[in-house]
């Protein structure tokens, strides 16, 4: 039968999460609770140098002078910081020769996920670095990467195995003390990826890691750090699923990003949290920390696809401090059911002649909110700087809504900034158009959303772009036949 | 192929239907013509299954199965085409991805598997030769920013890819001049066959010149008033609808 809006919207409110499963594998797990003694004991852990230690310490107490932001255009019962179990490793600790040597279970997760190592190492030169509950349990590629130079491993062994690069870049772009959810990431970081590609050289294959939360009630605080030297060019991609969980579970990750005179970064991230269930139960909060610096003639460009989480609080930003820097945004961020989306970006123009682009597509399905929040800045001595702003959303159903949230700041008259937005509605027409054709009326949502995305899909590398495209309609299709 | 039996039709409470009687058989031509608002859009619409209309009485039969609780894309993959009068935009979907979508939606009712790509390319080539298609319309958004005359040899394009048995033209030359009128009946004409039907929906016989009918039926208020020959609708251009409009009444 062909449908009208009421029942499409009662299909779009009833799909489940596709990837609801968890893998039981034993866990070394800290106690629950947050101190200054936990805050050392995770740097023990790790057998991190002293300066990290008080590093990490410093951030703590920063953070316990802070308050969680309450600024963004989500509801939700604030997590209970003493009640988190802030590390988390799996326990069959040690580096893997070669995949046969790696737990079963484990590969049978990644399986599940369509990452199985196998694949990934004969699919066109991807060298994953995969972090399960916070420590990285595989790496691969990286030889051929150390041929180049360039340095590719977890945050936990470049502090060990890199500490000059480490201390000197991180927290640069993003301080201890920039935000609530920074400053306790910064205290209490698990682990998480650390890339440095060396001057001039351009990446052979893109980098790639895959984060997933596994163990019950254990937040998840990754640290990336990302730096580019002269005139190199990465391409970093960044994917995420978690298992189905009935509580609440926190992430909240900082990535920087470094881009020297004349690098390029594009980083890409796929982002798909459990997002709750239809009814709002449960799904993953995701409060997280995105910047990049470029320097002069740099590049950085992000590109996000955002299905998960229950809230999502996450704005990728870009400082072009050097002159002719470049900074792009690409976004494509659903939200479905309860969902709560607040995101966006921050286009900081310092240098002369920089330009940004911000292209964001919000598609808002069941009783969900999408927000799109960004913030265009020009500093009295960026002349000439431009920005591109394109905010463009798409609603199902009558019950969700979508917000745009545009800030401009000019101090400098020579600025050039524009700023487009559009909203509209899934037609029961275009729905009639498509049925008629053959097409039913799932397909036609998935067909008319992944057109409506495009322009930000198009910017994702091929592999990217086909599981993206998946994991709308995964993400927004019923549960149609 | 189709038959129509006593179809009553309402929308909004309205009734716009009021018993209409049709036997399409395959190879033919049929021609509807009637003048605003005589429900000839409606009867399309309901033969393609839109649910805004409600059928309150009376049956469509394809191929002897009653549509009734077929869906539209069920109706579709039965052979169903209706080339829209007013073809609506998909912003960044193009032809080509819109026709492979379709083409393989079909199949897989079937039970078929996709069509592999290197046939599908053979089939867009044939099939945008044959009408006159230049191939980088294909790649353009579905209808986004096409002229008029564009948007409907679009609707003919995808009726040679879909191969339909029974193909509805709503008002397919409402808005072309002369020249896209003739590159669009030039099209459905090679799309005729001994095996397909075609159901001719318009105001004006100016159109039944270059799609030549094999019957033309005359709908007012929601019923077949009278039937012929293409002749009928020589008759109707010289005397009006006014004149059926009396008749009727008579």
């Amino acid at each position: 039968m062909a449908y009208t809006e009421e029942e499409l919207k009662k299909e779009l409110e009833t799909k489940e999460y596709e990837y609801g499963f968890y893998t039981d594998i034993e866990s070394d797990t800290f106690p629950v609770g947050l101190n200054e003694d936990i805050v050392v004991a995770i740097s023990k852990k790790k057998s991190e140098p002293k300066w990290m230690t008080d590093w990490r310490l410093e951030a703590f107490r920063h953070w316990q002078a802070m308050e969680e932001p309450e600024w963004a255009n989500v509801t939700y019962a604030k997590p209970d910081f003493q009640a988190i179990s802030y590390y988390s490793a799996p326990n069959s600790k040690p580096k893997y020769e070669s995949l046969d040597e790696v737990d079963p279970e484990l590969l049978d997760t990644f399986k599940k996920l369509g990452i199985s190592l196998d694949e990934q190492k004969k699919l066109a030169g991807v060298a994953v670095d995969i972090v399960m509950d916070s420590v990285s349990v595989a790496t691969t590629f990286k030889k051929t990467l150390a041929e180049k130079g360039i340095i590719f491993c977890s945050i936990s062994e470049a502090i060990k195995e890199h500490p000059e690069l480490v201390k000197k870049y991180i927290g640069s772009v993003v301080p201890q003390k920039d935000n609530f959810y920074a400053a306790l990431n910064s205290a209490v970081f698990s682990d998480g990826s650390f890339c440095y590609i060396p001057k001039g050289v351009r990446c052979p294959m893109e980098l790639s890691t895959y984060f997933r939360i596994n163990q019950a009630g254990t937040g998840q605080f990754e640290r990336t750090l990302v730096i580019a030297d002269e005139g190199s060019y990465v391409s970093y991609l960044e994917g995420c699923t978690a298992p189905s969980r009935d509580e609440n579970q926190l992430h909240a990750a900082v990535v920087e990003l470094i881009a020297l005179d004349d690098a390029e970064i594009k980083y890409s991230t796929v982002q798909n949290w459990f997002p709750g269930d239809k009814e709002g139960k449960g799904g993953v909060f995701n409060f997280v920390t995105k910047r990049g610096i470029c320097e002069k003639n740099a590049k950085i460009s992000w590109t996000q696809v955002e299905t998960g989480s229950a809230v999502t609080w996450k704005y990728p930003s870009c400082i072009l401090k050097g002159d002719n820097a470049i900074g792009e945004f690409y976004s494509i961020a659903v939200t479905n059911n309860y969902q709560q989306a607040d995101t966006g970006t921050k286009m900081v123009h310092l240098g002369k002649n920089t330009r940004s682009t911000i292209i964001s597509k919000g598609i808002s399905a069941g009783k969900s909110q999408n927000s799109y929040r960004g913030l265009v800045q020009v500093n009295s001595r960026a002349e000439n700087a431009r920005n591109f702003s394109q905010c463009d959303s798409l609603l199902m159903g009558n019950a969700c809504g979508a917000h745009t949230f545009p800030y401009i700041e000019v101090k400098n008259k020579t600025a050039q900034i524009e700023h487009e937005a559009t909203t509209s509605k899934i037609g029961e027409d275009q729905i009639f158009y498509c049925n008629q054709r053959g097409i039913d009326t799932e397909k036609a949502i998935a067909l008319i959303v992944n057109g409506f995305s495009k322009e930000v899909l198009n910017k994702l590398p091929m592999e990217f772009a086909v599981e993206a495209q998946k994991l709308l309609e995964i993400s927004l299709e019923g549960s149609v036949g | 192929m189709l038959k129509i039996n006593e179809l009553h039709a309402r929308v909004e409470e309205k009734d716009i239907l009021k018993g209409i009687n049709l036997e399409v058989n395959a190879g033919e031509v049929h021609a509807i013509m009637g003048p605003n608002g005589s429900g000839k859009s409606t009867l399309a619409s309901v033969i393609a299954g839109k649910e805004e209309f409600e059928v309150t009485k009376g049956s469509v039969v394809l191929n002897g199965e009653d549509l009734e609780d077929a869906a539209p894309e069920e109706r579709a993959h039965k052979g169903v085409f209706l080339s829209f009068q007013y073809p609506v935009e998909i912003p960044g979907v193009s032809v080509t991805n819109f026709m492979k979508t379709a083409i393989n939606e079909s199949r897989k009712a079937r039970g078929l598997k996709d069509m592999p790509a290197n046939e599908m390319l053979k089939l867009i080539r044939e099939k945008s030769e044959m009408l006159e298609i230049d191939r980088r319309f294909l790649s353009r958004s579905l209808n986004e920013g096409f002229s008029g005359g564009e948007k409907k040899r679009n609707e003919i394009f995808q009726m040679a890819m879909l191969e339909p048995k029974l193909a509805i033209l709503d008002e397919t030359d409402s808005g072309l001049d002369i020249d896209a009128l003739r590159i669009v009946a030039n099209g459905v004409n090679k799309l005729r066959s001994k095996d397909n039907a075609i159901i001719v929906i318009t105001h004006y016989q100016r159109l039944l010149e270059y799609i030549v009918p094999d019957f033309v039926h005359v709908l007012h208020n929601g019923k077949i008033v009278k039937s012929g020959g293409k002749e009928l609708a020589l008759e109707l251009e010289e005397k009006g609808y006014d004149w059926i409009k009396n008749e009727a009444v008579v």
